[in-house]
């Protein structure tokens, strides 16, 4: 081999290398950090996994909003029309955040199928409807204020 | 009246950009020199159009003219005027005009800047700005028009511009950001009509640089000035959420980073020629995906507007002619164009090298993880999304890596290096950046957390290197100082935009491991404490704005017990839309930020109160601004001012 093409070959699998590991990383990291949607509905019926990493979402049922006096836990009910999930938050909630509208969380499922939610998602537009919640309620066959189709 | 003079002069800008396409190209095929002077005049013409269209647009605004649509729906006559104006880009179809209107810019800016360049590549590379103009002037006639009438209800007030984009931010940031968005069109016209022409020589790369360092360090602001927004104007005081949104800016950063440095192997060196053009393909392919990805509503972010599905599909299909008809004529011609030396391992060229590469893996990885849940969906697996841990887990080992390769790379000659002349300039550096940065990482804070250590010993490795590098530089001057003033001034830009990389990565290494963030129900003479601050919460009272009213809370801050600052976080309310604002407080120092913002109200005066320490935020931003700087630097070299005589060719 002249030294030329040794060094071409060093290059080449140097590039061959760093490919393969970053090929390796992202199907790790990939699988470690998806994070898949439920709806209400499927939640009721036991889809989702329970300690979990997952994102669930619904809309907020009215008059179901519960603080805790004394600290910034909260309570509240999300529902696709045909069935409710109770969310529990502790923290901040985003400025859109309100009843009746469209919300997408984040956090786990526990034991005693209560979503245990470690943030709750802000959108920049009060018309804005989250696309998963759309679509749970599309099969559902509700609208977004709780009439059948 | 005025609307439709818009409308009007869109239709003309497109006739301008479909002649444009057409003209110049079949007079560079045929060598006819009357056809391809078409291209000057026609550029000019289409800038002149576009200029027109969004001052009517403007006019419209500063009017309060609701019987347009966009305008009825994006503002208010109680909005301050500058917000009228920037409102003009405060909504998809405003935000596609501008758009354009900065291509017909850069598209002006090559015709009047273009007088040493031969003719028939001016004049392919105008015809290839013409047919993007095309496919994007009639994007925005077919799908987004600004200037629909609602003649028959014609709303007596507008519906506001939504309150996050009242802000200084949104002037400022998707101009810049656009700038550099389009600003890479220009490299992709000068790659496609290098390979139309199957030239590709130093004049063609002396020409392409300046144009792609400006297109980048406008990206490298745009994308500082969104994270900066982001951080006070979303109220959390996040900066970099690993948002689809934000990575559709950042892939094409990315890309563009690689396309900067293969740039310039190609010019002094004439290699890497058929990369060099196939960077910039994709840097530009990435900034049409930004814009999809942002335009279509097909993801789940702060960006998305408004969805609508033939418009995602019209960008979708603009995208696969110019990616699958620019790859298809890479693929044809790219054989032509060969490179003209070769060069050692131990070399800048393979070290530029290795940059590429993993700047190239780090863009894939976070393309992959953007798109990876769009195509689950479209598939029908579900929906999902995937979270910053991925890509953290992902673009913080590469990165470092990257940093410590950019600390031999500078140190590098073109060609070949010494090996032993290399290793002893690397080795007491190498040494010395351990001692320095795990000294610095321990006097900042005792718990030595590991990836933050390492960011601090690489930065000193890179300083360093820097320093070892300008030196020799003048080495065998008289006068050190005489000598290093008189380098050029792509040196310093070199210097610079390294030197921002370093200090940008800092600041994220310190603010992402050792900020402090608190969220806490806190009743008017509560005191928190936080790093070295206490916070006295006072209460809060209402106050009214120009278009809103708010609760305004006041919270003493004390650092060390001494008196430090009186904050006021405002919760704000927006009548015509009805929603609600955070307006954080933000004390900002050169060495930490201290953040404070309003949750909501609770019962008995109480309120949700976050507080925030984050040390060193500011260097990410300014880390940004050094590279911004840079770039623009690059352009004013001498040896880019390009004379109608024949350019010297220098190795």
């Amino acid at each position: 081999m002249t030294p030329k093409r040794k060094q071409r070959l060093i290059l080449v699998l140097f590039v061959v290398f760093g490919a393969a590991i970053a090929v390796a990383l992202t199907v790790y990291a990939l699988s470690q950090n998806i994070n898949l949607f439920f709806s209400p509905q499927q939640i009721a019926n036991g889809e989702a996994p329970v300690g979990t990493r997952i994102r669930a979402g619904g809309m907020v049922v009215d008059g179901s909003v519960k603080r805790d006096p004394n600290s910034l836990k909260i309570e509240f009910a999300i529902t696709d029309y045909l069935q409710t999930v109770i969310v529990n938050y502790e923290g901040i909630l985003p400025d859109l955040f309100r009843e009746g509208q469209g919300i997408v969380a984040q956090g786990e499922m526990d034991q005693n199928g209560v979503f245990q939610a470690v943030e709750v998602l802000a959108k920049h537009d009060e018309k804005y409807m989250p696309p998963e919640v759309q679509d749970a309620l599309d099969k559902t066959g509700y609208d977004q204020e709780g009439n059948k189709q | 009246m005025i609307p439709e003079l818009g409308q009007y002069s869109l239709i003309l800008a497109m006739i301008m950009a479909a002649f444009l396409a057409v003209i110049p190209m079949v007079g560079a095929s045929k060598g006819s020199l009357f056809l391809m002077s078409f291209a000057k005049p026609l550029a000019k013409s289409l800038f002149l159009f576009m200029l027109i269209s969004i001052f009517c647009l403007a006019y419209a605004f500063a009017t309060d003219d609701f019987s347009v649509k966009y305008v009825a729906g994006n503002s208010n006559s109680a909005l301050p005027v500058y917000y009228k104006l920037s409102a003009v880009w405060g909504g998809h179809e405003g935000s596609l005009l501008l758009w354009v209107f900065i291509l017909s810019g850069w598209i002006f800016a090559v015709a009047i800047k273009s007088d040493g360049l031969p003719t028939d590549i001016m004049a392919r590379v105008l015809a290839v700005l013409g047919m993007v103009g095309v496919g994007f002037i009639s994007f925005t006639l077919i799908t987004s028009s600004p200037f629909e009438r609602l003649l028959v209800n014609t709303p007596l007030e507008g519906a506001d511009l939504n309150p996050l984009l009242q802000d200084i931010g949104l002037i400022i940031h998707p101009p810049l950001l656009y700038m550099g968005y389009v600003g890479f069109s220009v490299a992709f016209a000068f790659a496609i009509a290098a390979l139309l022409s199957g030239k590709l020589d130093v004049a063609w790369s002396r020409w392409t640089r300046p144009w792609t360092n400006l297109a980048w360090a406008f990206l490298t602001i745009g994308i500082t000035l969104g994270s900066w927004w982001a951080y006070y104007e979303l109220g959390w005081g996040g900066w970099w959420f690993w948002d689809p949104v934000e990575n559709a800016s950042f892939m094409p950063w990315l890309m563009g980073t690689a396309l900067v440095h293969s740039l310039a192997v190609t010019e002094k060196r004439g290699l890497f020629k058929s990369w060099t053009l196939l960077l910039a393909i994709f840097t530009f392919s990435l900034s049409l995906l930004g814009t999809f990805l942002v335009r279509s509503g097909v993801l789940t972010s702060v960006h998305s507007f408004a969805a609508d599905p033939e418009r995602g599909l019209f960008i979708l299909v603009l995208l696969a002619i110019t990616v699958g008809g620019s790859l298809l004529l890479y693929a044809i011609k790219a054989y032509d164009v060969k490179s003209e030396s070769n060069f050692e391992l131990l070399s800048r060229e393979t070290l530029i090298l290795i940059n590429n590469v993993v700047l190239v893996i780090i863009c894939s990885m976070v393309l992959i993880g953007t798109l990876y849940p769009l195509i689950i969906d479209a598939l029908g697996g579900g929906k999902m999304s995937v979270g910053p841990p991925y890509f953290n887990l992902l673009f913080v080992p590469f990165s470092l890596l990257l940093a410590f390769f950019m600390g031999i790379g500078i140190l590098l000659r073109w060609k070949k290096s010494s090996p032993r002349k290399l290793l002893k300039q690397l080795l007491p550096s190498f040494f010395l950046a351990i001692a320095v940065g795990i000294s610095a990482a321990y006097l900042f804070n005792q718990e030595l957390a590991f990836k933050a250590t390492l960011a601090l010993v690489l930065a000193f490795w890179v300083v360093f290197s820097l320093i070892l590098d300008a030196f020799s530089k003048v080495s065998n001057k008289a006068d050190k100082l005489v000598g290093l003033s008189k380098l050029s001034p792509s040196y310093w830009a070199m210097q610079i935009a390294h030197l921002g990389v370093v200090v940008t990565m800092v600041g994220v290494a310190l603010v992402a491991t050792y900020s402090e963030e608190r969220d806490i129900r806190m009743v008017p003479g509560d005191i928190v404490t936080l790093a070295e601050y206490s916070f006295e919460f006072q209460g809060a009272e209402k106050i009214s704005g120009p278009n809103y009213s708010a609760d305004m809370g006041t919270i003493e801050v004390l650092k060390n017990n001494q008196f430090f600052a009186t904050m006021h976080p405002e919760k704000r309310f927006y009548p015509a839309r009805g929603s609600m604002m955070t307006e954080a407080d933000i004390n900002a120092g050169l060495f930490a930020d201290v953040f404070v913002a309003l949750g909501e109200p609770l019962a008995d005066g109480a309120w949700a109160v976050r507080l925030q320490y984050k040390p060193f935020m500011r260097w990410v931003w300014f880390g940004g601004v050094l590279m911004m700087f840079a770039g623009m630097l690059t352009v004013f070299d001498r040896r880019y001012k390009i004379r109608k005589s024949a350019l010297p060719v220098t190795a």
